[in-house]
């Protein structure tokens, strides 16, 4: 099933993807540059940086590094670690917040 | 790689899979170890960048992003994030010339992979003298390990996790780039001396390519993380 995907990403496809990241890059810069945060409050502004972020990580390992077109289990084998990745994200922010009521008397 | 589709085809069972003989991941052991490393790696930039994050959401003002990183070469002014911009434009693009040079690759076209190889080398090092210029640029201004001279957005003295949190990371990811800039050269020359026509494969360039990439990707974080947000 995804062997037969393999040589249907050609040339044409990688500038593509290249042309969506630029335009990602480009959209960052100007919600950071142009759009005051009268406009938008910056956690907003944080937010959206992240999920393009995001983007852009799916971007890169699916088309670039072709993980969209290996075998299923390749896929699961490096994408459910990132569970753990998760996990440390949630843990520091719950442990940065009472970090943050420690010294702010 | 066509037997383990043959098998695949005939029966999907795991033991036809798992029994010996096929590759049950449908990849070569190197190119499986490359993603494991690639993994392992991830872990490594993501304890760096989490610690990061962990530092400034705990700290009650921070320097403005802004404000460090405004200036470009040869130019006075404050010119926020087009310096970065730049920098991060030569990385995408030469992970774009990178999957040309495997695709080249996969046509068995020598010269082409050495062509598109060539532009990743330039980029790379593009991207490494950027890194330089800006990495001089702020120990100019007196920022290295253990100082800081950068106010944070309230006006009070901001704290040495800064620059120390900047250097270490940015740096690690240049040690990254540097390491993948000189095995692209050893992979060159060995296509250019037509080592991957008599093994019959151009494989390593794919796995080397996998390398490139996830570069490419730490430095996507590593752009929103320090300079965006």
């Amino acid at each position: 099933m995804s062997q037969e995907h393999t040589s249907e990403f050609k040339v044409k496809d990688i500038w593509r993807v290249f042309w969506v990241l630029a335009g990602i890059t480009a959209i960052e810069f100007v919600v950071a540059l142009a759009i005051p945060e009268s406009v938008m409050p910056k956690p907003f502004k944080v937010g959206l940086y992240l999920v393009l972020t995001i983007l852009k990580a799916f971007y890169i390992v699916a088309y670039f590094m072709h993980l969209k077109f290996e075998r299923i289990n390749l896929i699961y084998s490096i994408l459910l670690p990132i569970v753990f990745i998760a996990w440390v994200i949630a843990a520091l922010i719950y442990e940065s917040n009472y970090w943050l009521l420690l010294g702010g008397e | 790689m066509s037997a383990a589709q043959t098998i695949s085809s005939e029966s999907n069972s795991t033991a036809r899979l798992w029994g010996g003989g096929v590759e049950p991941f449908g990849a070569s052991y190197g190119k499986l170890m490359m993603w494991f490393f690639l993994l392992s790696d991830a872990f490594t930039f993501s304890a760096l960048l989490l610690a990061y994050a962990a530092l400034r959401f705990s700290a009650a003002s921070w320097p403005l992003p802004d404000e460090v990183f405004s200036a470009i070469p040869l130019i006075h002014g404050k010119f926020p994030l087009v310096f970065v911009g730049i920098m991060t434009f030569i990385l995408i693009a030469s992970s774009v010339t990178m999957v040309l040079a495997v695709e080249a690759g996969h046509r068995g076209a020598r010269k082409e992979v050495v062509k598109w190889m060539i532009y990743t080398i330039i980029g790379g090092l593009m991207f490494l003298g950027c890194q330089a210029w800006e990495w001089t640029h702020l120990h100019h201004d007196g920022a290295w390990w253990g100082s800081n001279p950068f106010q944070n957005a309230d006006g009070t003295p901001g704290m040495v996790n800064f620059t120390n949190l900047f250097f270490t990371i940015t740096g690690f990811h240049g040690f990254h780039v540097f390491s993948g800039v000189v095995i692209n050269i050893i992979i060159t020359i060995m296509t250019a001396t037509g080592v991957f026509d008599r093994r019959g494969t151009y494989e390593t360039i794919e796995k080397v390519g996998l390398y490139w990439h996830f570069v490419d990707l730490v430095w996507v974080f590593v752009f929103t993380l320090f300079y965006l947000i």
